[in-house]
């Protein structure tokens, strides 16, 4: 009997999942693929071509949001590592009362919508003559990623053990050294996870840079959606394609560093 | 003892400097901007000035019949966005979790990779598949099912459709992560005092994964109330607080009703957070 239920999960789990992520890939596959369609909307399916890669590569405005969305998801994801790392481990040590205001409002982007904030960079910014376009991104973007980092690294140092760092203390390392030797490499993969976290975010948005940004700096998803809204051209799906392509690459690769991050953490231990 | 305090202080300071570009981040573009806009919101006749004086007018437009459906309306899309997302969502991160340690890695994988994805791009994805001649009207009218193409497109189903799916990986982790923490043993000791399966899951397993199910919950209902370029896309005259918001800035270009309708959504977000917090829920981290 509870051998038979258990057959039941064992038939019923692997379909369930299969089934929702075959729906998960079923429209990126349909990017893929139409990307390679002859004709020259989105409609039907008239052939097979590479046409549409040749005259994306020839294109120099698709170029440039393809930099500009790479370039700003590198900086701020950096900036946002750094910073959100730091905080976290900052307000980890210090007592100052401040402290729990600083986290609220650091992390208050994650909790109200782009929108509100995208309007209100808009509004301040131009109120004040900071100029719109890649600076403006760029502060903006690691504003919203470094929650992402500062969340993730504050859970793992809330789950480490505070033996480790005072037995390094008692032993004579300096602070730098514990810093060093002991509290970064265990936090390591937290940090990378919230990085790779805040790079998915910048590249993704589209809300927030659609206020800050000025006519002259145009970013990929900017690009996307001013193409989709006006139909969506063949064009645009091999954009996307590659976009993909692009982030397959990322993910395996983060995913290789996590791995052996782990293994580095267990064999450790 | 004496040392061991000034040791402590000495980490204090330090953690409050390696904490302050943080600090400064924080206080110049959240809390500052926020302000700005509350500021101007309560003002009236454009952006906020030292010199303008305090009005309650733009809240006060903000009661019209037509803009109180938009909030209905936007409200309404994100209730069901969570529901849709936790009803899928959750039995999926139950699943993930149970799986055997290879599979998980992989699972969890797959889940990134959309995760990481352009939301753009995967919606492009479901305009392709449901347009009048696309792939999802050829296969039904294969299986004879239809006569006539269906319009999908433009519809409040394709719009939820395009909300849950660019939202759902926000619920399946933390529900993962709340069912992959869970000790097992609690339902096995459950079922061997005799409890049906579905009972030891409504007494044991459900109540120790709720803080996952409660975080995924606010995770997808907050942002659902924003995202405002969705409905555009799936086309259709669906209007959200957020196209609203957009075109009062940008067509309007009325600040002040614009900032008020802000201020709702931001008082609204905040509240949700709140009870959530209030409920004994954690910070929100999503891995």
């Amino acid at each position: 009997m509870a051998a038979g239920k258990r057959k039941k999960r064992k038939v019923f789990s692997p379909i369930y999942l299969t089934l929702v992520l075959i729906v998960l890939y079923l429209p990126i596959l349909m990017v893929v693929l139409y990307s390679f369609n002859a004709g020259r909307t989105i409609g039907s399916w008239q052939g097979f071509t590479t046409d549409w890669y040749a005259r994306l590569f020839a294109n120099a405005l698709m170029a440039d949001a393809l930099k500009n969305s790479l370039l700003l998801a590198v900086i701020s994801s950096a900036l946002a590592g750094g910073i959100g790392t730091l905080g976290a481990i900052g307000l980890s040590k210090t007592h100052m009362k401040l402290g729990g205001a600083v986290e609220t409002l650091a992390t208050l982007p994650m909790m109200i919508p782009e929108l509100v904030l995208g309007m209100a960079y808009l509004a301040v910014f131009t109120g004040i003559g900071i100029q719109l376009g890649m600076g403006a991104l760029v502060l903006t973007h690691t504003t919203f990623c470094i929650p992402y980092v500062f969340i993730n690294v504050k859970s793992r140092l809330v789950g480490m053990d505070p033996a480790v760092e005072e037995a390094a203390r008692d032993l004579g390392a300096s602070p730098m050294r514990v810093m060093r030797d002991i509290t970064l490499p265990l936090i390591a993969p937290a940090v990378v996870s919230g990085m790779m976290l805040s790079a998915a975010m910048s590249l993704d948005d589209v809300v927030i840079s659609f206020f800050v940004t000025s006519a002259e700096t145009t970013t990929l998803p900017l690009k996307v959606y001013t193409g989709l809204r006006s139909g969506g051209t063949p064009e645009i799906n091999a954009l996307s394609t590659l976009m993909l392509g692009a982030i397959f690459l990322c993910v395996a690769l983060s995913q290789l560093f996590a791995a052996r991050s782990q293994k580095k953490m267990n064999s450790a231990r | 003892m004496v040392r061991k305090d000034s040791i402590r202080r000495q980490e204090s300071r330090r953690g409050a400097l390696m904490a302050a570009p943080m600090a400064c981040f924080a206080v110049l573009l959240v809390a500052l901007p926020l302000i700005y806009v509350l500021c101007t919101s309560l003002v009236s006749g454009g952006k906020f000035t030292f010199s303008s004086a305090f009005t309650l007018d733009a809240y006060r437009a903000l009661l019209r019949e037509d803009y109180l459906r938009v909030f209905a309306n936007s409200l309404q899309l994100a209730f069901f966005t969570t529901v849709i997302s936790l009803v899928v969502g959750y039995p999926f991160g139950y699943c993930m979790a149970r799986a055997g340690r290879r599979w998980k890695a992989l699972l969890m994988m797959l889940v990134i990779i959309p995760f990481w994805t352009s939301a753009l791009v995967r919606i492009f994805g479901w305009k392709i598949l449901l347009q009048a001649n696309g792939p999802i009207n050829g296969v039904l009218r294969a299986l004879g099912l239809i006569d006539q193409n269906i319009r999908f497109l433009g519809s409040y189903g394709s719009v939820l459709l395009a909300m849950v799916y660019c939202l759902i990986s926000f619920m399946i982790l933390p529900c993962y992560n709340a069912v992959d923490k869970m000790d097992f043993t609690l339902v096995e000791a459950a079922r061997d005092l005799g409890s049906k399966p579905w009972r030891a899951f409504l007494t044991v397993t459900l109540p120790l994964t709720m803080p996952g199910i409660l975080a995924g919950c606010v995770l997808v209902f907050v942002p659902s109330v924003g995202l405002f370029y969705l409905s555009d896309i799936m086309g259709g005259g669906l209007v959200l607080v957020g196209n609203l918001i957009r075109d009062q800035l940008l067509k309007v270009r009325d600040w002040n009703v614009g900032s008020a309708m802000s201020m709702v959504l931001i008082v609204l977000s905040a509240g949700i957070y709140l009870l959530y917090r209030k409920a004994g829920g954690d910070n929100l981290g999503v891995f």
